[in-house]
């Protein structure tokens, strides 16, 4: 979908993009990831054309981008930046129809698009639709900013350093959006972060650049478990295990649990707890009560009186969080696993310990010292 | 909002009105000047009515600034684009330079050239007015901040759709008060014209101050400034219009 063949970019004698070969397949996201003045937002600005390269050739979709005019190719682009650059003078809907304005789209259609992108973002359009951006907060702004890049439907995304603006806890909620939105638009994505958390959180491929220089470009769990290099070793930082988790989902780790109904018999209550010392105590609808030691039980108490009742909410993941939530929910609460449920408290499933931590040793070897050539 | 607007606007027609028949009423000027200087024989100048004065000088005002505005703001976009970049400190030098000089100096050198009377007036006053129009125009323009441009761009706006739907309307406020600020100085600056045979405002205060005449002085005096506070309410009003939206959103 997108192909950079050798690009280079020099200012004076500075190069600040150096013979870089990149191809991102469609569907796919590729976060750009390096130190300040690497050249990632060199890199990004030279696929729309706000930059031109020095040398080399850019293909969006198979079309050589010079052989476009700029205008046209950029309406096909999104761009979102960390900035955000929404238009002071223009309401939430007249900025994100900035795109549909200039396609000629008829109103009635810019007004459903403004409803659903803003919907689609997480925010009430009847409430959002007529407020200026200085009515915004950090977050909110950012999320009008994405919904404006997506506004005409482009094919492609280019993204820098989207959510660099915003606090921590604003910044997972929104990277947690931007990955329910892209698993179901399906854009073609370059994104550019300083941050290797959110690379590793949101990427298909990451390219790890420095000085301009391609250092590695492969899936999150090949640069974790084979960094390239030392600087890609050491960039992607000591807690490689940790990072793992991060790609990893509840939902593919889970076992299914022992469970006992709350108003279950206590005799048939001792058969199914089998061999396992805890079981989780639900309703007869599958809804998570609390957990019971099935050892300390006295004959003749149902296990709704010996439980120990659970917030759910508190002491539970979803399926959809990913193993480094279920490890920090663990470790919060000192228990050796934790329950997974749905929406409804519903139990699903439970993850151990035990799991979390051959996922963190799996694929875990030494690296050399030695600097090896950047793979292609 | 809307409302208080056109509370200001209906003032402004009212003051405006006010200021029509308050400059065409002879006998009231007649007879209050004469209670101000009792052993003035005449206290109004009989070259022509106060209302022919205030006409002359409108249009001396209204010629000059209309040019003014209509060549300091294509000047201000133009060094603020791409194309126009490098001369952009030229022409703030050459402008301010304008605006350095006094405007009897600028009306000394305009003489030779275009000769004596109205033509002459009007280009000194378009040059002494430009200063303020055309640094109103640069800085209106460079305020727009970066990351919004650089969004504009992005997306795909061509440069005249950037500046049309982007950077015109975030500056206009800026543009619209350097204008005010040149309208108003024009109208003070305007009664100078009269040295060199315009007519307008002026001519009753040089001529008043050449015969001692105190009467003659206010005569001039008091409609030019009365007509400088108008011009800067009407074009208040204006302002308002064009940055109502943004006050909305404050
Ligand atoms: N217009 C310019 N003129 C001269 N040098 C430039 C220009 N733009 C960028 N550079 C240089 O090119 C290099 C790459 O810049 P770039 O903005 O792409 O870095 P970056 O990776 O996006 O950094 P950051 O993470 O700080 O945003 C830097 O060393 C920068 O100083
Ligand atoms: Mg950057």
């Amino acid at each position: 979908m997108i192909r950079l063949e050798d690009v280079t970019r020099r200012y004076g004698d500075k190069t600040a993009v150096d013979s870089l070969s990149l191809e991102v397949a469609e569907g796919e996201v590729c976060v750009l990831i390096g130190p300040s003045g690497c050249g990632k937002t060199t890199t990004l600005r030279m696929i729309n054309r706000l930059i031109e390269p020095t040398s080399g050739h850019i293909f969006v979709g198979d079309r050589d981008i010079l052989s476009m005019p700029a205008e046209e190719l950029r309406r096909g682009l999104g761009y979102v930046i960390q900035s955000i650059g929404l238009f002071p003078h223009l309401d939430v809907a007249a900025n994100i129809c900035v795109v549909p304005r200039l396609l000629g789209w008829e109103k009635q259609r810019m007004a459903e698009r403004v409803d659903e992108l803003l919907a689609l973002v997480g925010l009430d359009p009847a409430a959002y639709r007529h407020k200026y951006p200085r009515q915004l907060s950090g977050g909110e702004a950012q999320r009008v900013g994405v919904a404006r890049a997506l506004a005409a439907d482009p094919p492609v995304l280019l993204m820098d350093e989207p959510f660099g603006a915003v606090d921590p806890l604003n910044r997972e909620r929104l990277q947690a959006e931007f990955a329910r939105i892209q698993r179901e638009l399906k854009k073609t994505v370059i994104f550019v972060t300083h941050d290797i958390d959110e690379a590793i959180r949101l990427a298909d491929k990451v390219a790890i650049m420095r000085d301009g220089k391609l250092q590695q470009f492969n899936t999150p769990e090949e640069v974790l478990n084979h960094p390239a290099n030392k600087f890609v070793h050491d960039f992607v930082g000591a807690d490689r295990a940790l990072k793992r988790l991060v790609r990893v989902r509840v939902a593919d780790v889970m076992r299914s649990p022992v469970t006992v109904l709350a108003d279950a018999d206590p005799i048939s209550l001792q058969e199914a707890a089998g061999r396992r010392r805890f079981a989780y105590v639900v309703q007869p609808d599958g809804r998570l009560l609390g957990w019971l030691d099935t050892r300390s039980l006295a004959e003749g108490t149902r296990p709704a009186a010996a439980m120990t009742q659970m917030d759910v909410a508190e002491a539970s993941v979803r399926p959809d969080d990913s193993l480094r939530d279920a490890l920090s929910r663990m470790l919060g609460l000192g228990f050796r696993s934790i329950a997974v449920t749905d929406k409804n408290d519903v139990l699903l499933g439970e993850v151990t310990f035990a799991a979390v931590e051959d996922v963190m040793t799996e694929g875990d070897e030494h690296v050399s010292n030695q600097p090896t050539e950047a793979p292609e | 909002m809307k409302e208080r607007r056109s509370i200001g606007v209906a003032t402004v027609v009212v003051a405006a009105l006010a200021f029509s028949w308050l400059v065409s009423a002879q006998g009231l000027w007649q007879s209050f000047l004469r209670a101000l200087f009792p052993a003035q024989p005449v206290v109004l100048m009989p070259r022509d009515t106060l209302a022919a004065f205030v006409l002359q000088h409108l249009a001396l005002v209204g010629i000059s600034s209309a040019l003014t505005i209509a060549v300091g703001i294509p000047l201000g976009i133009f060094v603020t684009r791409r194309s126009g970049r490098e001369f952009r400190g030229l022409v703030v030098a050459a402008t301010d330079l304008g605006q350095t000089f006094p405007p009897v100096a600028v009306l000394a050198l305009a003489m030779p050239v275009l000769g004596f009377g109205f033509w002459p007036t009007v280009m000194a006053l378009f040059i002494y007015g430009m200063f303020p129009v055309v640094s109103g125009a640069i800085s209106g323009i460079e305020s727009v901040p970066k990351a919004v441009l650089e969004a504009a761009e992005g997306m795909g706006m061509s440069p005249w759709q950037v500046l049309l739907r982007v950077e015109l309307p975030l500056a206009a406020r800026v543009i619209l008060s350097g204008v005010r600020t040149s309208v108003a100085i024009n109208i003070g600056t305007a009664t100078v014209g009269a040295a060199i045979g315009t007519g307008g405002l002026g001519v009753p205060i040089i001529g008043g101050l050449a015969v001692q005449n105190m009467a003659y002085v206010l005569e001039g005096a008091i409609p030019a400034a009365l007509l400088a506070v108008l011009a800067d309410a009407a074009l208040a009003q204006v302002e308002a219009a064009v940055t109502v939206q943004e006050a909305a959103a404050g």
